[in-house]
């Protein structure tokens, strides 16, 4: 099983210096995680090292395509309260 | 005008501890304070002096975009090229591009004396990063001052290897000191190997940031401590903090206002958090003033900002840009050295001169007149140069029997932009009018007709008379004047009945 990083990567570089298997590489438009060398830090580590920095709600998915960080869980940001913020900054 | 001029007063030297309110000596430089070598060290750094950020410039280099914590100010997504606040960065560069773009900028524009990091991410989360630039700027333009400005949680891992670089003032964010105030403030922090939420990350981030401040005050290292005040959640603590940071050896502390809109996507933002008004800021940053040193002109900078602070040259010096320019790097720090002396000398003569006018003020009157804030409007240069209508900040001076002292700035949004924006000037005028509310007179160069009504009708007297003269000397000018009228007489809020009796 791999972990992969998607679009909603912003490009910190929290995460690449820190994988045990240097499974993670720069590429465009985002970060990606090579799925051959990717072992969840399995051994290495209690949690992937990546999804335990990764600032972005959502940017990291685990092998079964769920998000590690679910919306709300890093940010603390109720996700309904978010979605009723961004819609009153559109209506505006 | 200035009379009076009292001869063989001798300088004014520089008071050591135990006045209260960082308001003794009669400067408006809250450097007066510091032990000589300390001053040295900082008197052309335009983030700690308010004096020095009108001549010399500053900029920063976005080479640091991982973060070890989140704090509930910040939101990770963010980038763009429209707003201005820590955090926020439009280009992010390698330590080669950086180098590149600080002897670009350092050539064109030569008052820059200080290159600092501060992010968007952490400087210390991103290690290599940072010291490459540092390594590299050292050795190619040892006359820049390096600077940092960090978090603190990484700090005592990296201590040593950062004080071998040409650095002599890191700035360390410390909002709290009590874990149940942190968790408040940091929902997480990544610390061996796990990420940390709540108390438990707070505590950590409070027990690195501590030690980190104890470490660079070993080394001899400058500290200066950013604290951000946030109503209801650290305003009271942040007294105890200062208290203790400042027992610890910072050399300043820098209280700065939340900034949180729903727009920012930040958390503090999307659940309606308030920042503080300008009152509240400036009556906390008295409190936390005992006999130390409070820094009051912070602009809150973006972390790629370039130029005298208030202004934004960033957009020049955008990579593909600086890729262009053909730069005679040696000749530039020839030209360098000659600006910095001409501003030093200049500033070494303004400081004189404005020992005499404040020296009139000192024995102006026996008995106690009331203090008087005043907005100025200025472009830089230490002198009212600016028209009201393109202000975009005004700081604001209190004068008082005994000095006049640099408190605050406040910024407005232009109300005079010209062309279609203009159906909008009222409402932006009437909001610059709030702004400055609690201040009694604005210096500006000019102003027009419409606004100096409504000042007027504020209670805010507008006054172009002393244009082009040195700020100091002038608020000290029209302090007198408003003795001499019996303006001070009586309280400010009875000055207001009376005249809207009138």
């Amino acid at each position: 099983m791999a972990l992969s990083i998607i679009e909603s990567c912003v490009n910190c570089w929290a995460c690449e210096p820190l994988c045990p298997s240097k499974a993670i590489y720069e590429a465009k438009p985002h970060f990606m995680i090579d799925a051959r060398k990717c072992t969840e830090c399995e051994g290495d580590y209690a949690d992937g090292q990546c999804a335990s920095i990764c600032p972005i709600e959502g940017a990291i998915l685990d092998g079964h395509g769920e998000a590690v960080n679910p919306p709300g869980s890093l940010t603390g940001i109720p996700p309904q309260k978010m979605a009723a913020a961004m819609a009153e900054i559109q209506a505006r | 005008m200035i009379e009076l001029k009292v001869l063989g007063q001798g300088e004014n030297t520089p008071s050591g501890g135990g006045c209260s309110s960082g308001g003794c000596g009669s400067t408006n430089d809250q450097l007066s304070h510091l032990p000589e070598a300390i001053r040295q060290k900082v008197f052309n750094h335009p983030c700690y002096s308010e004096e020095a950020h009108h001549h010399f410039a500053r900029m920063h280099v976005a080479v640091a975009p991982a973060c070890n914590i989140q704090c509930h100010y910040c939101n990770r997504k963010y980038d763009c090229a429209n707003e201005s606040r820590p955090g926020v960065v439009s280009e992010l560069l390698n330590p080669d591009q950086a180098v590149k773009k600080v002897m670009a900028v350092a050539a064109e524009i030569p008052q820059m004396s200080v290159l600092g990091i501060a992010g968007p991410g952490d400087p210390l989360a991103n290690p290599e990063r940072t010291f490459d630039t540092f390594r590299q700027l050292t050795e190619k333009a040892p006359d820049i001052k390096l600077c940092v400005s960090t978090n603190g949680l990484a700090l005592p891992a990296v201590v040593d290897e950062l004080c071998q670089h040409n650095i002599d003032h890191v700035t360390i964010t410390i909002n709290c000191v009590d874990p149940e105030v942190g968790a408040k403030i940091y929902p997480w922090v990544f610390w061996n190997n796990r990420r940390v939420k709540g108390r438990k990350g707070a505590k950590i981030l409070i027990e690195q940031q501590q030690k980190g401040l104890e470490m660079l005050v070993e080394r001899g290292v400058l500290v200066k401590v950013n604290s951000v005040m946030i109503p209801g959640v650290n305003d009271e603590h942040l007294k105890e903090v200062s208290r203790i940071v400042k027992e610890k050896g910072a050399f300043l502390h820098n209280v700065m206002p939340l900034i949180a809109e729903a727009e920012h996507g930040t958390f503090y933002g999307v659940m309606g958090q308030r920042g503080p008004t300008n009152d509240e800021l400036m009556a906390l940053q008295d409190e936390c003033a005992g006999d130390m040193n409070m820094m009051r002109h912070c602009r809150q900078c973006r972390a790629d900002a370039v130029g005298l602070l208030g202004e934004d040259r960033g957009e020049e010096f955008s990579m593909d840009k600086v890729e262009m320019m053909d730069i005679d790097y040696e000749a530039a720090m020839v030209k360098r050295k000659a600006v910095h002396e001409a501003i030093e000398a200049d500033l070494e003569a303004r400081r004189k001169q404005s020992n005499e006018a404040l020296v009139t003020l000192k024995n102006m009157n026996t008995t106690e007149t009331r203090p008087v804030l005043m907005a100025v409007a200025t472009a830089g240069g230490g002198v009212i140069n600016q028209h009201f209508g393109h202000a975009t900040e005004f700081l604001i001076y209190e004068a008082s029997a005994t000095d006049v002292r640099f408190v605050s700035h406040r910024k407005v949004e232009l109300y005079c932009s010209g062309g279609d924006t203009c159906g909008d000037a009222e409402t932006t005028l009437e909001k610059i009018v709030h702004t400055l509310e609690g201040c009694e007179v604005v210096l500006c160069s000019k102003i027009g007709f419409e606004p100096w009504g409504m000042l007027e009708e504020a209670g805010i007297q507008p006054n172009g008379e002393h244009a082009m003269e040195p700020i100091e000397e002038a608020v000290a000018a029209v302090y007198l004047d408003m003795a001499r009228n019996g303006q001070l007489d009586e309280p400010k809020s009875q000055a207001e009945a009376r005249e809207l009796r009138a």
